[in-house]
This record gives structure tokens, sequence and C-alpha cells, in this order.
């Protein structure tokens, strides 16, 4: 009867709890089992605890390459869709221009496309132009291509709470456009841009469907973890995976703590301040 | 830059102060004059043939209900707006074509719009980094300028750690730290209640008597425009309806829009009945010598501002003084006053305001139902004709218990 009493007390907290353990649990497994010692080519299942794969986490050579290019890639997909994209939110929320309206409609089909569509489609393009060597390259205007759409949608709404007055007001005191945009724009939407830039990084690094059609002879990480998949995958996939997983997180706090940060700031507003006598004038 | 007065580096805002006044005396900082400028957006007609002469180191202010192009007019002038036909000049010489960053003004928004990401000083010393004046300068300047509006001690706290009154007064500092030649104010008191109000009202003026700048000063608080300004000019529709010295604004309003917009006014409809005479609508002939501006059998209204009239129960009081007849709908208590609402025919409503100079006095006057007679001195009364444009109505005039005399 108690018990029956307490799990109805404490019922959003234990479904809670449960939802959050579906979600992690399988990444606390592939951690797990980064300390695994596995007999054969599997890492299936659980036979004894070793650091062994943590000190050698970089012992596989093809895995360590993939690797960087996986960091290189996202690197400068994330660098070229947000540099584009935040040119492109600027020009959709600022600028009236013929065709705006289905542009903007325009920029979210990447996003709501199938990936093997979209991947199919560009291999079938790259082929087709003929100018570029599947490689690097494609992968590169790949990843950027279906970046842009993520960096849009959160940098455009960054700008459309925009306090265009600020921009009048640098105008006003003697700055050019683009010392407005350098001083006082970017300055502003830098949350914004900050957090595009993040994202795009995070879904290039991911990228599986699109990468597998035009990556030619190129091996990101997921396409090496997958091809590793068929001839038993090293308990190195998981350390390093643990590690992205940890570098995620530590990136995800500092922004949480940045921003925690920020508000205690706008919201710190002393009594004496408030409460301080209007003007003196010296004359 | 433009922006730059001649003025070498000085050591105090004090200097700064007595340079800038001795310039706004002699050699001047620079007027405004508009010449025929028209602002249309689309169909809509923001500002209608406007001219205007802003004289060199006066306080003047638009005045007029939102929507009656006064922001517009401002923003024209700033350059965040370009006339579509006619002439901007500051300081003579025709600013078309240039764009806001290079002309000789600055603005304090209505917002304040500080930048939210910098710190106090950094905000005051935005436009002098722009214009690249030394550093040790902007240090001095910005820090001058601080203590001029009592914020020295903020100066490294960013714009949303203050109130909203530090806030307006960082804004005037950023804007008058540059020297412009014209400062444009926008109603800049606006968000502010009114006790802060009032002191800042009387603190701006001192500040603009101080540094001698041309103030052109937006507001639609009617009260505020005759505080401070040297003129103003009253605007309905995009068209000026008057401008003039606050008395004359005041008390010899030129239309029943001006009439009705700047304080209480009683406006009652009336015939010049001769060049010497009017018939009032709802009561007696009455000889002024303005009904010669009237031809004959045109219709007018008469004004009578409420402080002016004088109210006794019927039967008793001067009837040699011209007055009407009516009944006393309301009577209000206002502290300083008793307000009340008379009604002299139908539809046609005055408001008398007795002031409260004893208890005795406030508790002999007629209450609400009582048959009075409501006189006044002849020189007390002014002839207005009906305004071009609409008459102002209740729902835009701001301020409260404004009682039209014709609905």
């Amino acid at each position: 009867m108690r018990a029956w009493r307490w799990l109805r007390e404490n019922s959003i907290l234990i479904i809670g709890l449960l939802a959050i353990a579906y979600m992690l649990v399988p990444i606390l497994v592939i951690a797990v089992f980064s300390f695994n010692d596995p007999p054969g080519r599997y890492n299936f299942e659980w036979a004894g605890f070793t650091t062994e794969y943590w000190a050698d986490a970089f012992g596989i050579e093809e895995l360590t390459e993939s690797l960087l290019t996986s960091i290189r890639l996202a690197f400068f997909t994330a660098i070229g869709a947000t540099i584009l994209g935040t040119l492109l939110a600027i020009a959709l929320v600022r600028y009236q221009f013929f065709g705006r309206r289905a542009a903007n409609l325009l920029i979210v089909i990447p996003m709501a496309t199938p990936e093997v569509v979209i991947g199919a489609a560009l291999l079938s393009f790259f082929l087709t132009l003929d100018v570029f060597q599947l490689g690097f390259t494609t992968l590169l205007i790949a990843h950027i291509m279906f970046s842009v759409s993520f960096v849009v949608i959160v940098v455009r709404s960054r700008l459309i709470g925009f306090d265009r007055r600020l921009e009048e007001a640098a105008a006003d005191l003697g700055a050019n456009a683009f010392t407005t945009f350098r001083k006082v724009t970017l300055p502003l939407i830098a949350p914004g841009v900050a957090s595009a830039a993040f994202l795009s990084f995070a879904l290039s690094i991911d990228d599986f469907v699109i990468s597998n059609f035009n990556s030619g002879s190129t091996v990101t990480f997921p396409l090496y973890i997958f091809g590793a998949n068929q001839r038993g995958i090293p308990v190195q996939v998981n350390v390093i995976a643990t590690m992205l997983f940890a570098v995620t997180i530590i990136a995800m706090l500092a922004v949480i703590i940045q921003q925690k940060r920020a508000e205690k700031a706008a919201a710190m507003r002393p009594e004496e301040v408030a409460n301080k006598p209007a003007i003196s004038i010296p004359v | 830059m433009e922006g730059s007065p001649d003025l070498p580096p000085t050591d105090s805002a004090e200097d700064r102060a007595e340079q800038a006044a001795g310039k706004a005396a002699g050699s001047g900082s620079g007027g405004v004059r508009l010449e025929g400028v028209t602002k249309q957006f689309g169909d809509f007609t923001a500002v209608e043939e406007m001219d205007l002469d802003i004289a060199d180191g006066e306080f003047f202010t638009m005045l007029g209900p939102s929507g009656c192009g006064k922001t517009t007019t401002l923003r024209m002038i700033a350059g965040f707006e370009q006339p579509t036909t006619g002439k901007v000049l500051i300081d003579g010489s025709d600013v078309a074509g240039l764009p806001a960053f290079k002309r000789p003004t600055n603005t304090v928004f209505q917002s304040y719009a500080l930048f939210p990401h910098m710190t106090l000083e950094e905000n005051v010393g935005f436009g002098l980094k722009r214009k690249k004046v030394p550093k040790d300068e902007i240090k001095k300047r910005v820090a001058g300028e601080l203590e001029r509006v009592g914020l020295s001690r903020e100066a490294k706290r960013k714009p949303n750690q203050l109130s909203g009154g530090q806030q307006q007064r960082v804004a005037l500092a950023r804007a008058l730290v540059n020297l412009p030649k014209v400062l444009l104010l926008d109603e800049p008191l606006g968000a502010l209640d009114l006790k802060l109000r009032k002191g800042l009202q009387v603190q701006l003026k001192q500040i603009q008597r101080d540094v001698g700048i041309t103030f052109v000063y937006v507001t639609h608080d009617q009260e505020e425009a005759l505080t401070m300004s040297d003129r103003i000019a009253v605007m309905n529709e995009g068209r000026i309806e008057q401008c003039d010295d606050p008395e004359s604004v005041y008390e010899r309003p030129s239309t029943t829009f001006v009439a009705g917009f700047i304080g209480v006014s009683n406006l009652l409809p009336a015939v010049a009945s001769s060049s010497s005479e009017i018939k009032l609508d709802t009561g007696p002939a009455i000889a002024t010598p303005e009904a010669s501006r009237f031809g004959t059998g045109e219709r007018c209204f008469a004004v009578v501002r409420p402080e002016k009239l004088e109210i006794d129960l019927e039967g008793r009081g001067d009837t040699s003084k011209p007055g009407v007849d009516g009944v006393v709908e309301t009577s209000l208590y206002l502290g300083t006053a008793t307000q009340m609402a008379v009604r002299v025919a139908e539809g046609v409503s005055m408001t008398v305001l007795c002031p409260n100079v004893s208890d005795e006095e406030r508790q002999s006057l007629p209450g609400a139902g009582a048959r009075v007679r409501i006189s006044w001195l002849p020189e007390h009364m002014h002839l207005v004709a009906e305004s071009a444009g609409n008459k102002a109505t209740a729902d835009e005039t701001p301020t409260d218990n404004v009682t039209q005399g014709v609905n």
C-alpha cells in the first residue's frame, strides 16, 4: 500500500528517469565497452576490464586517419556553412527582394528531403558535372550544402529579434555600414552564429548517408565504422566515440555555464543603482 | 569628419560647455532648414510640403499626436530617411544624399538604443572612436560626459544593469559627447515615469543652455513641450498647424487642432456676425476685435482656457462679462484644483478649472447638477478657424481629462 503511494507520488520523476535512461544507456554501453577486453574481433560481449585500448587509442592508423579527415571536414564545413548561412539569413530577414518568400521556403527543403535522395542526387550531379573527383572536395560541398539550411534557421531567429535601432544608433554615431556590422550587428548575433557553427560541425562529423555516396576513396569516421562493422569493430572505435562524446558534453556545459552567467549579469540590477538620485549637473 | 566641430581638445566638460555656449552665441553650431519637404511611404504621405527654420542654438520642439509626421521629420534630419521631395539644410548646407553616419547630427532614441554588449564607457566613446579621436582624449571626454549626467561610478557597467532613467542619461551622454551641430531627441523621456520625467525635463533644458547646441525635440506631451521649448511646432497629419513660442501656442492657438491638443480647451462654435462681434451658437453675441479676421457670416470657434473661466450659481456673478449658462455634470477633485465639466448645450460642454486656494472656496463651488453661469473676461477669449485637417479628438490627445467643446 505504502509502496503504491510512493510510486504514485513520484511517478513523474520515475517516468522521467526511465526516459533519460532510454536515451543514455546505449551511449553508456559504448563507454563501458571501451574498457572491454574481447577475445576475438567482435566487441559485443563483456570479457574483462582493460585500459589497454585507451592507452593505444590512436593505434589503428586507418581509424585515426578517418577521424582526422572527419574533423578536418567538419571544421571547413562549419566555416563555410556558417559564413554562407549567416549572409543568407541576413539577406532573408533584412532585405525585400523578388523571390524572398520563395527563398524562405526553399531553404528548408534540404532538411526535409530524405538523406538518401540528396546523397544519390549529389552523386549523379557530381558525375554529370565531371569537374571534381569524388573525395574530400565533393564531401565538403555536400556537407556545406546540407548544413546551410540549419545555419540559416538558427541565425534567422536571432536576427528577427534584433533591434534595428541599434544599427541606426551606430550609423548616427558615425559608423559606416561595415563598421556597424562588425561592431554592433555581429557581436549581438554572435551567440546564434556560434551555435550555428557548432551545429554544422556536429552534423558534418555525424553524417553517413550522404557521405557514403560522395566520398570516393576518402574515408570519414562514420564510413570507417560502417566498413569495420563487416570485418569486426576494434575497441578503439568505442574509445574514440567515448572521447567525442565527452568533448561534446564539455562543450555543451561550457555554453550553458556561459549563458547562465550572461543571464545573471543581465538580471543583476543592484538596489543602489536603481535608487540613486537623478542627475546632478556640475555647473 | 563632418560631425566633429572645430574645437580644440579641451580639459573638462565645463570648459567644453563654455566654448560651445560661446559658439552658439557667436559663430553658430548650426541651424536646420527644411524647404518644401515631403515624405511619402507608398500612398501614405507622412510629411507634406513642410517648411521649417530652426535657429542655431534653439530648443525647438515638434509636438503632435502619433502619426503626425514628427518622428519622420526628425529621421529625415538625422539621415535615416530621405525626403521624397524638398531640401534639408543643416548649418546652411544641403545634406541631400548624405547618409546618417556623415551628418553633423546625433540622436537620442526613444528606446535609448544603447549597445547592450558594451559598457557605458564604450557606449559613450563609440562616436569619438569612429572619428579617430586620440585615445586619451576619448577617455577624458567620456569621463567628463559621464560626470555631467552623474554616472561616473557606473562607467564599467553594461546598460542592462541600469534603471530606465540612467539609461536615458547614457543615451544623452553618448550623443552629446560628440558635440553635434544639432542634437535630435525622439521622445527621449517617453518611457519614464512622471516624476523622473519632470526632473529630467528641467535638467535637459539646463544642459541645452550650457552646451548651446541646437536641440530638435520630438514629443507628444504638450506639457513637456511647453516647459522646455524656445519654440514649438504643433503638427497634425504631416503639416505644421502652428509654429510659435510656448506662450503664443498656449494663449493664442491658431486652429481648433492646436487649441484642442495643447492643454484642455473649450471650443465654442460661433459665427462672425460683423467685423467686431461674434454670436455664439449657444449664447450671447460678444464684441471682439478679432472678429475682423473672419468675413461676416463665417464660422469660427471661440477658445477660452479652463483656468480663465469663472463659475457662479445661476443668477449670481457678474453679468456684464460675456458668458454662457449650463449644468454641472461632473466635478473632479485634482488636488491642486477642482475640474468641472459643464454642459452648455446639446453636445457642447466646457471644462472649468478652479484652483484650490482655500477649503472654504472649494466647498462653495457648485456641485453636480447645479445650474451655473460661466463667464470670462473678453481678453481671455480667442477666435480660431477650424483646422484644415481633422480636429483633435479625444483619443489623439495624450492629456487626461481633455474635454472637447465640439463633438
